[in-house]
């Protein structure tokens, strides 16, 4: 994962590998850019419940400002850091949990996400869903109570399948904004519940969103985090 | 019509519960306030071009509707956990209360403080004391416009800008709000600008700059002074009469 998410420019890459094992002098101003990823599909691989201008707006635009604000960041701490301006570093760790949190976010999502007609939609099967159906009831269950996590949400926010790395069990959490899931959780599927994820194709009806996003959730993505050790 | 003391005439009509006798609810005269929909003081289309007739449309009649619908629903629930004396009942239901309170309050606030572009309320000689007030706070009122702009585009996801007044001096501040709070803190409200993605999306898409550039075209001076004039208590009191 980390890699998709902060990787080097390929020219950068080349670089580090001509360089083999020893540390150039500059090595520690060669920092990794974060990137925006492809999205394994087209634009308009996940019509008719997610529209082509929604999902081009969401990925050219909204992603790549949440990675142009994560480098904007890093490098104004990078500067502080270097400066021994602390204070001016630590400041700017709102922009960072907001922009990195966002790029990070997204960045889960698409992989969540597959056409239909692919691997999008249906039920999880194998070890996944029995502890759904275990930690939720059943698989049914579990998509209403996501749902109504989802509809919960008061402003723009996520919500998400984590998996508790201490007991194991499954549990639904919800983000404010751009807060990444980190900490005790291991994200295995988020809802993006931002207007910008839905407003162009269903308006103020967001239930109607939160209903048909099921038809293209790619259920191999979420079982493999799920079974990730 | 902008006049500080009417602008709550639009929230609130009051209504006693009327399925409670005095046998059935055996507290102190209790009744159920039932907040509705304000009228827009202009046509969906008046803020055309700046704001599009079909997110107006969408924004009042759906958007500020739900926050009336589940405000009355909150309310009567909290009556009801009141009344069974279920603390824990009516704990569980601030938030909706806020949410939902703050989402009619702040949408009920944004429609006044919003007119028609080339207006006589849209223009800022419509507020010859605030004006003032702001230069003073500012240095001019391009660079007082240019903070505003800031903390607009500052706002990480859902929230509101707001001019308050703050303070028994009544300096100026700009502050920002997350989500539905409303400024409730003491400050008397001068004008806000929704932040919500449901304000300019269907319009300008991800250009939220642009929205906020072009919202400077339809603020209602006149409203915005005549609040800067005014009190909080102005503001809140028919509201609070309802309560």
């Amino acid at each position: 994962m980390s890699s998709t998410l902060l990787r080097t420019t390929p020219i950068l890459r080349g670089a580090l590998r001509a360089s083999g094992a020893v540390k150039p002098a500059s090595a520690t101003f060669v920092r990794g850019k974060a990137t925006l990823p492809d999205l394994p599909y087209d634009y308009g691989a996940l019509e008719p419940h997610i529209s082509a201008k929604i999902m081009e707006l969401h990925h050219s635009k909204h992603h790549q400002t949440y990675v142009n604000g994560l480098n904007s960041a890093l490098d104004t701490i990078g500067e502080a850091e270097s400066k021994g301006d602390f204070t001016k570093a630590a400041s700017i760790a709102p922009l960072l949990n907001f922009h990195g949190g966002g790029h990070l976010n997204h960045t889960l999502f698409w992989e969540n996400l597959a056409p239909a007609s692919r691997d999008g939609g249906g039920e999880p099967d194998g070890s996944l869903k029995k502890a759904i159906e275990t930690d939720f009831g059943s698989f049914d269950s579990f998509r209403k109570q996501m749902n109504t996590s989802l509809a919960g949400i008061q402003g723009s926010g996520w919500a998400w399948l984590v998996k508790d790395k201490s007991s194991g069990n499954l549990g639904l959490v919800t983000r404010a904004n751009q807060d990444p899931v980190t900490g005790q959780f291991v994200p295995l599927l988020g809802i993006d519940a931002w207007e910008h994820a839905y407003y162009l194709q269903y308006e103020n009806r967001k239930a109607e969103y939160f209903d048909a996003i099921w038809n293209v959730i790619n259920w191999k993505t979420v079982a493999q985090r799920f079974e990730k050790p | 019509m902008v006049n500080i003391g009417n602008i709550w005439q639009y929230l609130a009509l009051q209504s006693p519960l009327q399925s409670l006798s005095g046998d059935q609810l055996n507290a102190t005269k209790m009744a159920v306030t039932t907040y509705t929909l304000p009228q827009l003081p202009y046509a969906y289309d008046a803020l055309e071009p700046y704001i599009s007739s079909q997110i107006m449309e969408l924004h009042h009649s759906k958007h500020h509707q739900a926050y009336v619908t589940n405000l009355n629903k909150a309310l009567e629930s909290h009556l009801a956990a009141v009344a069974g004396t279920d603390i824990a009942g009516q704990i569980a239901l601030q938030q909706a209360i806020k949410f939902n309170g703050g989402g009619h309050i702040n949408h009920s606030l944004f429609w006044q403080n919003l007119a028609p572009a080339g207006s006589e309320e849209a223009s800022p000689s419509a507020a010859k004391e605030l004006v003032s007030a702001i230069e003073k706070t500012w240095g001019d009122f391009e660079a007082f416009k240019k903070a505003f702009s800031a903390a607009l585009l500052g706002i990480q996801g859902s929230g509101w800008g707001w001019l308050v007044k703050d303070g028994p001096q009544g300096g100026l501040r700009i502050v920002t709000t997350k989500d539905q709070d409303p400024v409730v803190g003491g400050e008397v409200p001068v004008f806000g600008v929704d932040m919500w993605e449901h304000a300019y999306y269907l319009q300008y898409l991800n250009g939220k700059a642009a929205y906020v550039d072009n919202i400077w075209n339809v603020i209602n001076w006149k409203t915005a002074e005549d609040r800067f004039l005014g009190s909080r208590e102005d503001a809140f009191s028919v509201l609070k009469a309802a309560l």
